[in-house]
C-alpha cells in the first residue's frame, strides 16, 4: 500500500504526473494556484515542462500547442481566469485536442471572492466558451478522487480526443485526505494524428477551421456522435445510502460531503433519505434520476450556487416529482444543519 | 541553378487541404505578398532538409490557410495566439523546426503580449511577421501598423494619432529584448529586396536549428485587394509609402549566442515516476482494527500564524492515517491567513467522513486569547477545550464544554524553543482524547526539522505529562493514549 496523506490540489498534480502528463501551462490565481506551485516543483523532476505563461489565455494556447503533438498536457486555474481560458477550450475541442483543464472555482460573478463556490457550472458544463461543443466535466469530492479523476481526465481525453474538465472547490482543493496512490499509467494510446515533427506525420493537421458550411456541419455531426458516446459510456455517480429511499437528494463536490452528513442525521432520525453524487457533471446522470424520479416522493438539490445543476436535476426527472433547492454563495457552504434542514423540509411539503 | 517552375518539395503539388474546387490556385489575390514569402519559407525548408521535422503555425487572417499549402505539420490556432501555440509545440518536440506565420493584426494587436512574452523567454522559433498596415482578411479594417493618414474600412477619414495612436513597429520594439538573437525587417517591393528577404529567413531558421533562440523576420508586403491598388501601384506603394515609417534593416544580430540548453527528456517509466515522486510502501493501516467505540474527532486548531497550528493538525492527521483511521484536514485559507491568525480543522474518525468542516467541535485547542473567544460558543456540549493558558488569560465558557488550561509556550520556552509548543499541545491532545497513539505520533517527529527533533520529543512527553495531570484530576475525559 502507498498512502500519503495530502491536499486536494497536490493530489490533482500526483494524478497527472502518474497519469504520464509532462507539461503543465498555468498562471496563478487564488484558490488554485498550489496545483501550479506543486507542478513547478514535480514537473521538472521528471523532465517535464513547467511554464508559467504571461496570461491564462497564453496558457490554455500553450496547451493547445502541446496537445497537438500529442504530448499529454494540463492547465488550472479558477473561475476568472477560467472565462479566459474559453477561447482556448473552444478551439481545443473545435481541433479535437485531448487536454485537462482544471477550475477550482471561488466566488463571482466578477472579481467576486476566492471562497468554495459552485457557480461555474453553467460556464464549465454548458460550454462556456462559442460554439458547438461539450467537454466531459469531472467533479472529486475529496483528495482521492482529486487524484484518481484526474488520471481518468487524461485517459477520457485521449479516448475521445476532447478536452476534459475537472471542477473542485477551494475546500476540496485546500483539504488534506490520505490518497491511496494508484499506479503510474504504463501504456499510452497511438495517436497518429498528431503533429511530431517527424517524417511521417507531415500530413497531419490540427485545425478547427472549416470554411465550408457542409463541411463544418458534417465536423460537428461528427463531434455530437462522440458526444452521444460519451453519455452512453462515461456516466459517473455514486449513490449513498439510495436503497430503500423515499427522498432523494443531489449534491457535487464539497456540498455533497456536507450532505453526507445531513443525510446520516436524517436517517438517524427515520427519515428514509439517500444522496446521489454526480461524479460527472457532464455527462450528467440524468438516466438514474428519471428511474428514481419513477418511485421516490421528492428531491432536494444543493448547491454553492443560486441554483444551476437543478435545472439539469429538473430535466431529468421530467415533473415526475417536486425537485425543490437549497443553496448558499459567497464562499459559503451550508452546513449539515442547514441541509438536515432541508430535508425535513422537503418531507413536510411533498407529504409521506 | 535550381528549376524556378519547379514547387518546393515542402509545398503541396495539388493542395488537397483546401476546401475549393481548384486544388492548384492558391487562395491568395493576385499580387499578394503570402505567395512569394510561401515560396521563399518552403525553399528554405527544402534547402535546409528540415521539412520532416518542420511544425508550421497560421493564426487567423490571410495566413490561415498556410497549411493548404506546406507539406509539413500543421497547426492552426486563435487569433493572436499563434506564439503561445508555438511555445507549447517547441517544449513537447525540443527537436522541431516551429515557424509562426502571422500578419499584423493578429502579431501586433490581439497577440501582442503573446509575442512579446515568447520573444522575452526567447523560445526557439521562427516568426515571419507580415506586415501590410491593414486587415486583409476581414475586409480592410485598420491595423496596428497602418499608416497615419491612411484610410481603411474602420479609419474612413484616416488614421489619426490623437484617435488610433502611431503606427506600431515591432521589429524596434522587440530589437529592445535581451533574449531575442535575430530581428531584420525586409520587404518584397522588388527582385533585390526579395533576395534579401530569401537570405534573412534563412538565417533566422539557420539559427533555430543551431538552438540559439528567437528570431523574427518582418517582411512589408503589398495587399493590392486591402489598399484598393493593382499589383505594380501596391509594390510601388510600399516604397513610396511604407520605408520610411518601417525602415528596412537587421534589428537584432546575436548569432555567437551561446545555443539554448537542450531539455530534458521526459520520464514515463512507471517505476522510475514513482521513484522520482517520492512515493514509497508505506506501512499504513499497521493498526488492524480500530475499538467500535472510537468516537469521531472533531476538532478546531487555533492561534496565532507562526505557532505551527496548521502543522499540528496535519501530524495529528497523519499519525491517526497511519493507524488505519479515516481523517481529514481543512485550513483556513486566503485573506484570513494575512491577519496572523491560522486555524485548522481535524476530523478523524472510524468511518467514512462526511464533511470535512467542523462547525461544533468536540475538541478545541485555542492558543490565543482571539482564538477562544471565537470558537468557545461552538463547541459540541461536554466537548473540551484545551487553551494555552501562556497567553489566554480571560476565559469565558459555555457551562457544557470542560476546559483544560496548559501553559504550552512556557513549557516549550522551559524546554528551550518556543517553536515546539505545538507539540507539546500535541501531547495533551492524545492524552486526554486518545485520537491516535503517543507511539505513532512520535514515529512523525523525525521528519520534522532535524534539529528541533531533541526538543519536539520533550515537548511530546512534556504534553503527555500534562495531560496525565488533568486526567488524574478527572475521570472525564479518559486517558486513553499509551504514553511512551
Ligand atoms: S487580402 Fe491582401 S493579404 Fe489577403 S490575400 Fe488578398 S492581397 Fe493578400
Amino acid at each position: 500500500m502507498r498512502q500519503e496523506l495530502m491536499k486536494g490540489n497536490e493530489a490533482i498534480v500526483l494524478g497527472a504526473l502518474l497519469a504520464g502528463c509532462r507539461s503543465y501551462f498555468g498562471y496563478p490565481i487564488t484558490p488554485a494556484s498550489e496545483i501550479a506551485e506543486t507542478a513547478a516543483v514535480m514537473f521538472p523532476r521528471l523532465g517535464g515542462t513547467f511554464l508559467q505563461a504571461e496570461s491564462e489565455v497564453a496558457a490554455i494556447n500553450m496547451v493547445y500547442g502541446a496537445a497537438s503533438t500529442g504530448q499529454r498536457t494540463m492547465t488550472a486555474s479558477s473561475s476568472p481566469g477560467i472565462s479566459l481560458k474559453m477561447e482556448g477550450i473552444s478551439y481545443c475541442a473545435g481541433s479535437e485536442l485531448p487536454c485537462v483543464v482544471v477550475n477550482i472555482m471561488r466566488g463571482g460573478p466578477g472579481l467576486g471572492n476566492i471562497g468554495p463556490e459552485q457557480s461555474d457550472y453553467f460556464q464549465m458544463v454548458k460550454g462556456g466558451g462559442h460554439g458547438n461543443y461539450r467537454m466531459p466535466v469531472l467533479a472529486p469530492n475529496g483528495a482521492q478522487e482529486m487524484c484518481d479523476l484526474t488520471m481518468l481526465a487524461f485517459e477520457l481525453a485521449d479516448k475521445y480526443r476532447n478536452p476534459v474538465a475537472l471542477v473542485a472547490d477551494g475546500f476540496i482543493g485546500q483539504m488534506m485526505e490520505p490518497v491511496n496512490v494508484p499506479n503510474p499509467v504504463r501504456t499510452f494510446p497511438d495517436k497518429p494524428w498528431a503533429v511530431k515533427g517527424t517524417g511521417d506525420t507531415r500530413d497531419s493537421l490540427i485545425s478547427s477551421i472549416h470554411l465550408d458550411h457542409n463541411e463544418l456541419e458534417d465536423h460537428i455531426r461528427h463531434m455530437y456522435a462522440k458526444y452521444a458516446e460519451i453519455e452512453k459510456n462515461e456516466v459517473r455517480f455514486e449513490e449513498y445510502r439510495l436503497e430503500d429511499a423515499d427522498y432523494v437528494t443531489v449534491a457535487y463536490g464539497i456540498v455533497s460531503r456536507v450532505l453526507m452528513s445531513a443525510v446520516d442525521q436524517a436517517r438517524a432520525a427515520g427519515i428514509k433519505v439517500g444522496m446521489l453524487r454526480p461524479i460527472t457533471l457532464w455527462p450528467f446522470p440524468a438516466p438514474r434520476l428519471k428511474q428514481l424520479a419513477g418511485h421516490v416522493k421528492g428531491i432536494l438539490v444543493s448547491e454553492c450556487s443560486t441554483g444551476m445543476m437543478v435545472e439539469d436535476v429538473k430535466l431529468a426527472v421530467e415533473c415526475r416529482v417536486p425537485v425543490q433547492f437549497y443553496g448558499r454563495n459567497g464562499g459559503n457552504i451550508p452546513s449539515a444543519r442547514e441541509l438536515y434542514d432541508a430535508i425535513v423540509k422537503l418531507t413536510n411539503t411533498v407529504g409521506s | 541553378m535550381k528549376d524556378v517552375f519547379k514547387k518546393p518539395d515542402s509545398f503541396y503539388e495539388f493542395f488537397t487541404r483546401s476546401a475549393g474546387v481548384d486544388k492548384e490556385a492558391t487562395h491568395y489575390c493576385p499580387g499578394c505578398g503570402h505567395g512569394n514569402l510561401h515560396k521563399l519559407i518552403a525553399e528554405a525548408i527544402d534547402d535546409l532538409d528540415i521539412a520532416d521535422r518542420t511544425v508550421f503555425v497560421s493564426p487567423v487572417g490571410c495566413s490561415v490557410f498556410g497549411y493548404y499549402y506546406f507539406h509539413v505539420g500543421n497547426v492552426q490556432s486563435a487569433h493572436g495566439r499563434a506564439p503561445a501555440v508555438a511555445t507549447g509545440i517547441k517544449r513537447a518536440l525540443p527537436h522541431s523546426i516551429v515557424i509562426s506565420y502571422q500578419g499584423d493584426g493578429d502579431l501586433a494587436a490581439i497577440g501582442a503580449n503573446e509575442i512579446l512574452q515568447a520573444a522575452n523567454r526567447g523560445e526557439s522559433i521562427t516568426v515571419i511577421f507580415v506586415n501590410n498596415a491593414i486587415y486583409g482578411m476581414t475586409g480592410g479594417q485598420m491595423a496596428p501598423t497602418t499608416l497615419i493618414d491612411m484610410k481603411t474600412t474602420t479609419t474612413p477619414y484616416g488614421r489619426h494619432a490623437e484617435n488610433e495612436g502611431y503606427p506600431l513597429r515591432i521589429s524596434e520594439l522587440l530589437a529592445t529584448l535581451q533574449a531575442p538573437v535575430y530581428i531584420e525587417r525586409c520587404t518584397l517591393e522588388d527582385s533585390k529586396s526579395i533576395m534579401k528577404t530569401r537570405k534573412a529567413i534563412r538565417r533566422a531558421l539557420e539559427l533555430q536549428i543551431a538552438n540559439k533562440g528567437f528570431s523574427l523576420i518582418e517582411v512589408l508586403s503589398p495587399c493590392p485587394t486591402g489598399w484598393k491598388l493593382d499589383p505594380i501601384d501596391s509594390r510601388e506603394w510600399i516604397t513610396k509609402n511604407m520605408l520610411n515609417v518601417f525602415p528596412p534593416a537587421v534589428y537584432k544580430d546575436r548569432a555567437d549566442a551561446p545555443s539554448r540548453p537542450t531539455p530534458p527528456t521526459p520520464v514515463y517509466d512507471g517505476d522510475e515516476v514513482l521513484k522520482i515522486i517520492g512515493i514509497k510502501e508505506s506501512d499504513a493501516a499497521h493498526v488492524a482494527k480500530l475499538p467500535a467505540d472510537f468516537p469521531t474527532h472533531k476538532l478546531v486548531l487555533a492561534g496565532f500564524g507562526g505557532q505551527g497550528i496548521l502543522l499540528l493538525g496535519q501530524l495529528l492527521a497523519k499519525s491517526s492515517m497511519r493507524e488505519g483511521k479515516f481523517v481529514s484536514w481543512l485550513p483556513s485559507y486566503g485573506p484570513e491567513m494575512r491577519g496572523g491568525t491560522a486555524n485548522c480543522h481535524v476530523v478523524v474518525s472510524r468511518e467514512r467522513i462526511g464533511s470535512p468542516f467542523v462547525t461544533n467541535p468536540t475538541l478545541l485547542v485555542a492558543m490565543n486569547q482571539p482564538s477562544l473567544e471565537k470558537f468557545a460558543d461552538s463547541v459540541e456540549p461536554g466537548g473540551l477545550v484545551i487553551y494555552d493558558s501562556s497567553f489566554v488569560k480571560d476565559v469565558k465558557l459555555p457551562a457544557h464544554v470542560k476546559a483544560v488550561p496548559v501553559p504550552f509556550s512556557e513549557i516549550a520556552n522551559d524546554l528551550g524553543n518556543a517553536k515546539v509548543a505545538n507539540v507539546v499541545a500535541a501531547g495533551t491532545i492524545i492524552g486526554l482524547t486518545g485520537i491516535t497513539g503517543a507511539d505513532s505520533f512520535k514515529s512523525l517527529l523525525g521528519s520534522l526539522r532535524k534539529e528541533l527533533l531533541d526538543a519536539n520529543l520533550k515537548a511530546l512527553a512534556a504534553g503527555l505529562a500534562e495531560a496525565r495531570h488533568f486526567g488524574a484530576m478527572s475521570n472525564q475525559p479518559s486517558v486513553k493514549a499509551t504514553v511512551s
